[in-house]
């Protein structure tokens, strides 16, 4: 474990970089992911249209290939910003589709009859919305956002392709220096682990504090 | 008559002709908000001459097409390694987490959770700089391949896992009560039908296999991206380069999420309560 202790400082700062990556794009992705769910269901073809088109974008393309354009090309056309707020900014664009198909499939989740029932009292669009739909649709999307939320930590490793300081790269610096491969990287890969438990484990607690007692 | 373009649940009536104007008006609003983000994004690319016409004529060549599509190769040929490893591998691994003997489940669940939580770039380094140091040095495709499998091998057999477990126990029991074994009947009953049912995630999850292949571009491997890197430090065209490169990858992930969507709705509508899966009727349509 010394070889751990000689560079905690970079190690610890390098991780504060993952976390800090990851809780931004991912308050980023939510509310993105919000927005987009609600052109996407929303009466208005031109913004429908737009949503599914932004998801198709980034759910086909890789992320790895934007943060490359992002990163490498764009300062070509002259948007040039620091390395890392660039790439938490691609993070959260791409994630913001994942979010909003999990979101998405909350809304599925709500049965026809409970919206036909809101009509059935006269309620408008927006009233079904408010009272009826989102508040079961983001209960049931509280597992599915958890597992996006995961992917996106796992995704900011990514960055260190790119030259972003984070965990994987300090790790990969480590071992460069020190030689010992398979201690290193497991104890990397635990610590991801760890995070993606605390994801996952949060959600869950989130998932049960707000489901509704039937 | 409910259109496809409308959602799969209605939420709200027919619009009478007051809410019509609304959304036209809205339609108008949001269509020149929209023009005018792209607007916007033009004029920044133009203003610095990447619109300019001879920065795109090259790609006019077929000689440019023929160096990307190489690449191209390169990412179907790891993908379908990719694919064809993972999905066996899954299948086991899937199967197996559902085991009644413990150690099988314990040691497939332990798999999965792993593999699912460690970056896949993580053990590329691992393959690049760790295993060297230890002497075993693989060729550049198995580089990219060994974690994308490991990887991808978890995502399958969680989808083979919801596969089976969504499959009502009724047909698990009656395949028993007719005297077969276990194996026989997750063999000849359970998994012909849980596969079915989800083919179209299993052609989603090749979406994003496809798209990670694009991690050989770390591992200096000829797939799409890598070339197209090589190809931009070349030309010196790097915008239009990146441009073509996404665009390659969108019709082929987006003729495979095409294919998924379709599968999805040919299921729906064979089986509109979404209960009972798909009886295995001899099916003559090649998907």
């Amino acid at each position: 474990m010394g070889i751990f202790v000689s560079d905690v400082g970079s190690l610890l700062a390098a991780l504060g970089t993952t976390i800090t990556m990851a809780v931004i794009a991912g308050i980023g992705s939510i509310v993105l992911g919000v927005v987009i769910t609600a052109a996407r269901i929303s009466p208005i073809p031109v913004l429908r249209g737009a949503a599914l088109v932004y998801v198709q974008f980034f759910v086909n393309v890789p992320l790895l290939v934007l943060l490359v354009v992002a990163v490498f090309a764009l300062p070509d056309a002259g948007l040039m910003m620091p390395l890392t707020p660039t790439a938490v900014i691609v993070l959260t664009f791409y994630e913001a589709a994942y979010t909003a198909e999990a979101i998405r499939s909350g809304v599925n989740t709500v049965s026809a009859g409970q919206i036909e029932a809101s009509r059935a009292l006269g309620f408008t669009l927006l009233q079904t919305l408010r009272l009826v739909v989102v508040p079961q649709a983001l209960r049931a999307a509280v597992q599915p956002i958890g597992n996006v939320m995961i992917a996106l930590t796992m995704n900011t490793a990514l960055a260190a392709a790119v030259g972003v300081v984070e965990l994987t790269s300090s790790a990969n610096k480590l071992n460069l220096v020190q030689a010992q491969p398979i201690l290193i990287f497991s104890v990397t890969g635990a610590v991801y682990m760890a995070l993606a438990l605390a994801i996952g484990l949060g959600a869950g607690r989130i998932e049960r504090r707000v489901a509704i007692k039937r | 008559m409910r259109t496809s373009a409308q959602p799969h649940v209605a939420l709200f009536d027919e619009p009478g002709p007051r809410t019509r104007r609304m959304i036209r008006l809205a339609s108008v609003v949001s269509a020149l908000a929209l023009g005018a983000l792209v607007g916007v994004g033009l004029w920044v690319f133009a203003s610095h001459g990447q619109l300019a016409a001879d920065r795109w004529t090259p790609f006019l060549q077929w000689s440019i097409w023929s160096y990307l599509f190489l690449g191209l190769r390169g990412t179907v040929e790891a993908a379908a390694l990719v694919a064809a490893l993972g999905s066996v591998l899954g299948l086991f691994l899937g199967v197996g987490r559902l085991a009644r003997t413990r150690v099988t489940r314990w040691l497939c669940t332990g798999y999965i959770e792993i593999a699912r939580t460690v970056p896949v770039l993580l053990m590329i380094y691992v393959m690049l700089f760790g295993l060297p140091q230890l002497g075993l040095n693989l060729p550049v495709l198995w580089k990219l391949v060994v974690p994308l499998t490991i990887a991808n091998a978890a995502a399958f057999a969680e989808i083979v896992r919801a596969g089976v477990l969504g499959l009502p126990s009724g047909q698990a029991e009656a395949a028993s009560s007719l005297g077969l074994s276990r194996g026989q009947t997750m063999r000849l009953v359970v998994l012909p039908q849980a596969l079915r049912v989800v083919t179209p995630s299993l052609v989603t999850q090749l979406v994003s296999l496809v798209k990670d292949t694009s991690l050989g571009y770390i591992v200096a491997f000829t797939e799409l991206l890598y070339r197209g890197q090589v190809l931009a430090s070349y030309n010196r065209l790097l915008i239009q380069t990146f441009v073509v490169v996404t665009a390659i990858y969108l019709v082929c992930n987006g003729a495979l999420s095409a294919a998924a969507s379709g599968l999805r709705s040919r299921t729906r509508r064979r089986d509109p309560t979404g209960v009972v899966p798909v009886l295995p009727i001899i099916d003559t349509h090649v998907a």
